[in-house]
């Protein structure tokens, strides 16, 4: 849990009766704040990974251009983004979840791969029942799964103190490597010779397209589901709950709230996200569980909530944007000639931009509330 | 008294004049002037806010001051940062101990130097130390960790560091409040002989009338910023310095004790034990009763449980060991124990104990109903409005000062934060209401307003656990007074027969 001694990003202190005027005003300049400074830091990663690119012998106006194209230029490559968002939606809702309470989540991975795994065993065990009722037992055992999986962590920090950080990320490992293990042994559908998978869904079982789009429904379940999470921090008595104890886990305690059930049932929440995730990566993506499900979606997913500030309607335009940035890694590697990892390095670029941008906070007097 | 700067035997006079200082548009000094002659003992009064710290940042170069000048002994001097100061011969004495615990007596003076060699010739080292020992008027043994002192003795030993550190010009912020009344005359009266002997200059900031009386030569007074007065201790009396610091105000009246009937017993606490953050025994053996109608005020200098006794009452520690029964039922400070028997919570450091720094007024003031109708519909959706709406009744009624309802609780001022909290706590008809030093640093007519909402409280029936630093709170407040030392309760008395110099002996231990 953060330190609530710390210094949060206030402003000073206000004179004593000051007016009551300006307030409004006040708050747009906090809105401000927190827009420009990511996009600040953004551009700042723009430049960054500009230079990259130039010392990699590439035009980094060309790439831009080329990566808009990818991402967004044509009806083909939105599709191919908004694929590639839906699982980023759910996976940056595992961390932005916990973050309400001041928990630093990074094991979003662990608990996709789980929820993808545990989702195909159910698929297994349910084969013959109607579609929706074999997708519905799926999705559930995804999600139990990986609320679950995140709830241990939640669990261990609660009750023995362990740091949830770190632990929820050797989870990931765990994670899968019990993914690897089941889908080469237990799980292993004998005829899945070249890459070990469960036995395969069915294109009959198959979670289907958005009608008119070649995108599958998982997009949705993402959209919803963060604006639900938006919907239970602000305007719950649970998100209220939540919101005092990251605010400031004394006074929560004071109140008489349960931190440790505020802090398993969030985690639970956000392990459910991410499973989910790797349940449509099963039921929609590849049709079974195998080594597929380790995309790194986890991992994209920390960073789309640090940039969204872990405000889950910021999420969606963000996890797009990095949805984009994925979609045209295919672009840049065939017509630009840059490695593969180029992706990898941009992400990690802006990573470290928005990490040091935190520190903008309450910096500049612009936004500050004028006494 | 003619002014002196510099005074044969080595002390320091030091002038700070027209001193200004603007955070934002608000002025933390307004155009202050101070003078402090060379060998008096000068004490630096003011409400908080009033801007004692601020003047005193200036001087020891934390803060830059937008316009003013310093003179130190003979000349005037700019001091960009506390290096400058200590340079100059100026030193600072913290509210709070500047020492590492787990070193000896010896070892923090030679760590103090500004330039300690790398390799340490301790033989030579304790030779010198030796011989400076001998010549202060008070000593701590050398080779004692500093774990293993009194309170006192650190305070002692904070005040040789910085003679050793030959500085001779001294201040000291609020240095007692540390201290029993007891080492509180021990360590003031040594500073008053090296300033008859010219060897020091003292500042102190204090807000303890007694202390000036007996002590200080001088007292210069700071209202709001500004300069209120400045005069010979012996030509005032407490009145007129009251009259300064506070100016013409009022100062309401608190509420006066009724004579109401003691009822049952409303906190039962046996056998409590907790541990400290380090996993130590904070608490022990605490057998405690409070009834209705009453206010049982605990007495003891800071660090000897109270805190985590209040903690595991405001359900922050869990207890080691002991029951506590809250109207008779056991009680593990869970939100429905809390409502059901109207317990409620004035913790110390309101900011630190009760509030989200960063969620707004209202909702600061709704955490103890956030999650019934009608702030919650259903049990379920809140509903910001009427959290909104009785808020701005709350601020009305207890004169929070603030932007509004919407607006952050961290950026209140610290009175406000105080008065918002215990305008949500004392909301509800309180049964049993705990409170720890619940006027700590705020100014005089929020003290008497504060301390008169408690005594309504007793008065309609409540049973309040007051726990203070300040026996003079205690004193006026509490019906009966325990004393607490070492996570024991080793003392109790009803107040009408209080004495405050025994109080004060089992304060210390004795």
């Amino acid at each position: 849990m953060v330190d609530e001694t710390a210094p949060l990003p206030t402003r000073p202190l206000a004179p004593a009766g000051s007016p009551l005027a300006g307030l409004s005003l006040d708050a747009l300049r906090g809105t401000a704040e927190a827009v420009l400074i990511p996009v600040g830091a953004l551009v700042a990663t723009a430049v960054v990974f500009g230079i990259f690119v130039a010392l990699a012998g590439a035009d980094p106006l060309e790439t831009y251009e080329l990566m808009y194209r990818g991402a967004f230029g044509t009806w083909f490559s939105w599709q191919n983004t908004l694929q590639r968002t839906a699982p980023l939606l759910l996976t940056a809702l595992c961390v932005a979840l916990p973050a309400q309470l001041g928990l630093v989540i990074i094991g979003g991975e662990g608990a996709l791969v789980i929820g993808g795994m545990c989702s195909a065993a159910a698929g297994m065990a349910m084969m013959g029942a109607p579609p929706w009722l074999l997708l519905g037992v799926m999705a559930l055992a995804g999600m139990a799964a990986g609320g679950a999986w995140i709830a241990l962590a939640g669990a261990l920090r609660q009750f023995r103190g362990v740091n949830e950080t770190i632990s929820s990320l050797l989870l990931a490992y765990i994670a899968i490597a019990l993914m690897n293990h089941m889908v080469e042994g237990p799980l292993r559908d004998p005829a899945s010779l070249n890459k070990p998978s469960t036995p395969p869904l069915g294109e009959a079982n198959m979670i289907g397209s958005i009608p008119g789009l070649d995108v599958h429904w998982g997009l949705v379940f993402g959209l919803v589901a963060c604006v639900a999470s938006y919907v239970l921090m602000r305007r719950t008595t649970f998100g209220f709950g939540a919101r005092m104890v990251g605010g400031n886990v004394r006074a929560a305690r004071m109140a008489g709230l349960s931190v440790a059930k505020l802090g398993m049932i969030t985690c639970f929440l956000a392990g459910a996200a991410a499973g989910l995730a790797g349940m449509v990566e099963v039921a929609a993506v590849h049709g079974s569980a195998n080594g597929s499900l380790v995309a790194g979606y986890g991992y994209t997913g920390i960073l789309i909530a640090f940039i969204a500030r872990q405000n889950p309607l910021a999420v969606i335009p963000v996890a797009l944007m990095f949805g984009g940035i994925a979609a045209s890694g295919g672009l840049l590697q065939r017509r630009l000639d840059l490695p593969d990892a180029t992706i990898l390095v941009l992400q990690g670029i802006a990573f470290v931009m928005i990490l040091a941008s935190d520190t903008l906070y309450g910096r500049f007097r612009v936004f500050q509330p004028r006494g | 008294m003619s002014f002196l700067r510099t005074h044969p035997n080595g002390a320091l006079g030091l002038e700070a004049v027209g001193m200004t200082k603007r955070f934002g548009g608000m002025a933390a000094l307004d155009d202050v002037t101070c003078r402090v002659s060379a060998g008096t003992f000068h004490a630096l009064l003011g409400e908080n806010g009033a801007g004692k710290s601020t003047l005193v940042k200036c001087v020891m170069g934390y803060y830059h001051a937008d316009q003013g000048q310093i003179a130190v002994g003979e000349q005037e001097r700019a001091i960009a940062n506390p290096k400058d100061a200590h340079a100059l011969g100026v030193g600072m004495v913290y509210q709070h101990f500047t020492l590492v615990p787990g070193m000896t007596v010896a070892e923090n003076l030679v760590l103090s130097r500004t330039h300690v060699p790398a390799v340490v010739d301790w033989a030579a080292e304790r030779k010198a130390l030796e011989a400076f020992m001998a010549g202060m008027p008070f000593r701590v043994p050398l080779t004692v960790p500093v774990s293993a002192l009194a309170a006192g003795e650190k305070q002692k030993l904070e005040i040789l560091k910085q003679l050793y550190l030959k500085n001779r010009f001294l201040i000291l912020d609020e240095p007692t409040s540390v201290l029993t009344p007891g080492e509180a005359d021990e360590v003031l009266g040594l500073l008053r002989r090296m300033t008859r002997e010219g060897k020091l200059t003292v500042l102190t900031i204090t807000h303890k009338f007694r202390e000036v009386m007996a002590y200080a030569d001088e007292v210069t007074v700071l209202r709001r910023g500004r300069f209120a007065g400045t005069g010979k201790v012996a030509d005032l009396t407490p009145a007129d310095m009251a009259e300064m610091m506070i100016g013409a105000k009022e100062i309401p009246k608190g509420a006066s004790r009724l004579a109401t009937p003691l009822g049952e017993p409303r906190i039962e606490i046996a056998g409590l034990k907790a541990l400290n953050d380090g996993g130590l025994a904070a608490v022990e053996d605490l057998d405690l009763t409070v009834r209705a109608g009453e206010i049982v005020g605990i007495a003891g200098v800071s660090g000897n449980g109270q805190r985590e006794l209040v903690e595991v009452l405001a359900g922050q520690r869990p207890p080691a060991a002991g029951e506590i029964k809250v109207c008779g039922e056991r009680y593990a400070a869970t939100r429905a124990e809390m409502k059901r028997h109207r317990l409620c919570l004035l913790p110390e450091e309101p900011l630190r104990n009760a509030c989200v720094a960063r969620m707004s007024v209202a909702e600061n003031m709704s955490f103890r109903t956030f999650d019934d109708p009608p702030n919650a519909r259903g049990g379920w959706w809140l509903n910001g409005a009427a959290m909104r709406g009785a808020a701005r009744e709350l601020i009305q009624l207890y004169k929070v000062k603030t932007p509004g309802p919407d607006a952050p609780i961290g950026t209140l001022s610290g009175g406000n934060v105080q008065r918002a909290v215990l305008a949500r706590e004392l909301a509800s008809d309180v049964r049993v209401l705990i409170v720890a030093n619940p006027c700590f640093g705020l100014d005089f007519a929020a003290v008497a307003d504060i301390r008169s909402q408690i005594m309504q409280a007793r008065n309609r029936g409540a049973a309040v656990l007051l726990v203070s630093e300040d026996l003079d709170e205690l004193f006026e407040l509490a019906d009966r007074i325990l004393v607490m030392f070492d996570g024991h309760l080793v003392h109790e008395t009803p107040t009408t027969q209080a004495d405050i110099g025994v109080i004060g002996q089992h304060m210390a231990g004795h």
